[in-house]
């Protein structure tokens, strides 16, 4: 087996990486949607689609979160859709304030993935169908009981959303803020604190984890805790963008996200992930998104791109796996 | 470490066995499957508590309720035979995890984790890039991480789990340095191996259990292979080398036979009946080039003739169809679906044949073959309901061979049949090979133990550097030769 000895190229280092073939990608199809609509790469346009994709990607920062302990998690944007309705409900009926809003969404995401986490840890069930299952619990609860109607009314407070304003442009917003903050914070957690590095652990190996003295179920409630948080926090932010919480604005959108997080470097096997890939890969699909809608071409083939780019993408991944599997059986032939 | 005595009742896995390690030793302790090895290795691990009466001392103290932390305190680290490493992390941060988890910091410090393990590898005199990922280094060099993680955690005994099942030759050797290096930091090394060889090589001292009592403790240096096997099994294994072969029915040959960057030029010629073994280091080419006439690897150039007609198979089942079985070494992974059972491995090379008239599966037909094979190959089950994965090594690899035999196979390519299976297991696998070949089957037996070219072939190919570099008759082999002969010496 041979073995590579410079490991001083931080180019070379940068090649391996999947996030630089996908920033490669972004700069290649932005290149091609400035050429074919030069109003693509203006800051309004930026600003616009990063603000208006700001909830699903808060909530992709869960997920991944998620996928690096080797779980899944279908049942966020029911947990969501939850939040929000109880958030709306408290902040209409008895008043209060912004902070209070995103507590109560966050709060409420916090309980429902505390139940995930229970009943995955104590079921010893595939994440995937327990959260498929409480995803129809959660959603089907919730329209018993509010009736599916729409909310609307919200305070003027609540209608707020620009922080700080430079001129006429828009300034810094509650969305571009709070995903900011979600992923800083998700970004530190993974990988300067230890329960960040247990997730990665627990990922890659959950019995050696064990082993080790790592709580696979403490990481776990995390896990599933953190994500509720933000899906709590999502909703929050897509009812102060929306001013109406409607019983199906979130769900549906879950495959979506997900997608986009495994594009960006996540292992549906687990242990594998990062921040800067998942913000690639989402920053890819809501770009492909956005352009298309520029060239005023059909949101159908919206999907059907999408689509694509992660066929491709999983194709490439797997034959570099090929490649590198293949380089590991070479023989020095004696000539 | 003085004095860990312990008793085992109940289903009576170990029946009062006494045991006993000195700072710095190096201790086997060699048993067949189920004689209480693995039992032992957990109770001193703290994983399970001896029953009443049992008594555990460390450095003369007496230890009440053993548990894994308790035993992690003590200094006592176990490598499992899957090293229990996190495949997705780097280098530097397994070796310093479990010190990670154990201060129970809040926070990742990479700067001290690189230290670290720069620090811990220092110690045994190896190195090791500590920001690669795990998942890229070889077994050995795994082997290597998972050693300086239970160092560590400051371990003062290291107790390793059948560690050489899956290292060539050369990397048991450097495995042999870094223990002695353990030694030299009176850091004891308890081994569980099945591998006699390397027991002779590396103990000063060995325990033999067998059936959950212990046979009793030897000093190494009195040992010989012959008196081992028989403590292990109680029985003797007396082998008589094989003759040259004298037929002249060629089955299978290989001409001038390449593959880029795998092997060159081999010429190879196989008779009905014949045992050949095919031995080198491993990454010699020898397990591409039989992908190849297997139909997994296909070859760049030169013909493959079996019975004097030119084959090109392109895929395992073209292989099959032209009477070429082959079973892999690796029967976890490539040999089994382990959750299923024994009659639905078997069947699986031939459902064609248990088919009923409606072109559906007969249950009735399956059985009858079924039946045949576990008998033919006295494969022990409960049932062959049974699901593969709760049946030992040596019946595993026979219920592998069992499905390879049903396709009738001219050629059958055995791949390291023998690693990972004790003493009486082997017996009955080269029992088998033995009648095979007496039945007519040609066989080709890819081996890294000389005893096993020298005892059981009659002919010896020696593959380096993808070419064959040697033809020897098995029986006038000794090992010594061999493996002077394997290492290019």
């Amino acid at each position: 087996m041979r073995r590579s000895t410079d490991s001083n190229s931080v180019l070379r280092k940068a090649f391996g990486k999947s996030e630089f073939y996908l920033l490669l990608v972004i700069v290649v199809v932005s290149l091609f949607f400035t050429i074919m609509k030069p109003s693509f790469l203006t800051f309004t346009n930026i600003y616009g689609m990063v603000e208006s994709n700001s909830f699903l990607a808060i909530m992709a920062a869960g997920v991944l979160v998620v996928l690096i302990s080797g779980g899944i998690d279908i049942s966020f944007t029911a947990i969501a859709t939850v939040a929000q309705y109880v958030m709306a409900t408290i902040v209409i009926h008895w008043g209060g304030n912004m902070f209070l809003a995103f507590a109560i969404g966050g709060v409420v995401g916090i309980a429902l993935g505390f139940i995930n986490a229970l009943l995955i840890y104590f079921l010893k069930t595939p994440p995937i169908i327990v959260t498929i299952a409480t995803m129809n619990l959660f959603y089907g609860l919730l329209i018993f009981i509010s009736g599916g109607t729409w909310i609307y009314g919200f305070p003027m407070w609540f209608m707020e959303r620009n922080l700080v304003r430079f001129g006429d442009n828009p300034g810094i917003t509650i969305p571009i803020l709070v995903l900011v903050i979600s992923f800083i914070l998700t970004w530190l957690i993974l990988k300067h604190t230890a329960l960040g590095r247990n997730i990665y652990a627990v990922g890659g190996n959950q019995e050696a984890a064990r082993r080790v003295g790592i709580s696979v179920l403490k990481t776990q409630l995390f896990v599933y805790c953190y994500m509720g948080f933000l899906a709590g926090i999502a909703s929050t932010v897509q009812a102060n963008m929306m001013l109406t919480v409607a019983p199906n604005a979130l769900m549906g959108r879950e495959l979506e996200v997900l997608a986009a997080v495994v594009l960006g470097g996540a292992s549906l096997a687990g242990g594998t992930g990062s921040i800067l890939g998942t913000i690639l890969g989402f920053g890819l699909i809501v770009i492909v998104q956005n352009g298309l809608t520029l060239l005023g071409i059909s949101s159908y083939w919206h999907k059907v791109f999408v689509g694509a780019i992660i066929v491709i993408s999983v194709g490439i991944t797997a034959y570099q796996r090929k490649l590198r599997e293949r380089k590991g059986a070479i023989i020095n032939v004696e000539e | 470490m003085k004095n860990i005595s312990k008793r085992f009742g109940g289903v009576l896995a170990l029946d009062s066995v006494d045991f006993e390690m000195e700072k710095g030793e190096v201790h086997c302790l060699v048993g067949e499957n189920g004689s209480g090895k693995s039992t032992l290795i957990k109770i001193i691990s703290g994983i399970h508590s001896p029953d009443p009466g049992g008594e555990i001392y460390v450095d003369g103290r007496r230890i009440s309720h053993q548990k894994s932390s308790n035993s992690v305190r003590e200094g006592i680290q176990v490598i499992y035979q899957d090293l229990s490493l996190f495949p997705n992390l780097t280098v530097a941060e397994n070796i310093a995890i479990s010190s990670r988890v154990e201060t129970g910091s809040r926070l990742m410090n990479w700067k001290e984790t690189e230290k670290e393990a720069v620090r811990t590898m220092k110690k045994i005199g190896v190195s090791l890039d500590t920001r690669r990922e795990v998942s890229q280094l070889s077994i050995a060099e795994r082997q290597i991480v998972a050693i300086c993680r239970a160092i560590n955690a400051n371990a003062r005994l290291v107790i390793m789990d059948e560690p050489t099942a899956s290292l060539s030759k050369n990397e048991v050797q450097s495995l042999i340095k870094v223990i002695n290096e353990l030694q030299n930091r009176e850091i004891a090394t308890l081994f569980v191996s099945h591998k006699l060889d390397e027991i002779m090589a590396v103990a000063q001292r060995v325990t033999v259990l067998r059936d959950g009592k212990k046979v009793g403790v030897f000093d190494a240096s009195e040992l010989t292979r012959q008196k081992l096997s028989y403590l292990m099994t109680g029985k003797e294994f007396e082998y008589s080398k094989l003759p040259p072969y004298s037929g002249d029915e060629v089955v299978l040959e290989v001409r001038k036979l390449s593959r880029t960057d795998n092997y060159k030029d081999i010429d190879l010629k196989v008779h009905k009946g014949e045992i050949v073994c095919i031995t080198g280091l491993m990454g010699s080419g020898r397990t591409e080039f039989v992908l190849s006439l297997f139909g997994m690897n296909p070859p760049d150039d030169g013909e493959i003739l079996l019975e004097g007609k030119r084959i090109n198979p392109r895929s395992a089942l073209a292989a099959m169809r032209a009477g070429i079985a082959y079973v892999p070494e690796d029967r976890l992974q490539h040999g089994l679906v382990m959750e299923q059972s024994v009659s639905k491995n078997i069947v699986l090379t031939f459902l064609k044949r248990i088919l009923s008239k409606i072109r559906l599966l007969s249950k009735v037909k399956e059985r009858t073959e079924v039946r045949r094979w576990v008998d033919e190959l006295s494969i022990k089950i409960p049932s062959v309901d049974s699901p593969v994965n709760t049946l030992s090594g040596g019946n595993q690899q026979r219920v592998v061979i069992a499905k390879w035999l049903a396709i009738n196979p001219k050629v059958l390519i055995l791949d390291s049949p023998t690693v990972g299976i004790d003493v009486a297991a082997k017996d009955s696998i080269y029992k088998i090979v033995r009648e095979l070949a007496a039945e007519g089957i040609s066989i080709i037996m890819i081996t890294d133990e000389a005893e096993e070219a020298i005892y059981h072939s009659n002919t010896t190919y020696i593959m380096s550097a993808g070419r064959i570099v040697g033809k020897y008759n098995s029986s006038e082999l000794t090992e010594k030769e061999l493996y002077e002969k394997i290492n290019g010496q």
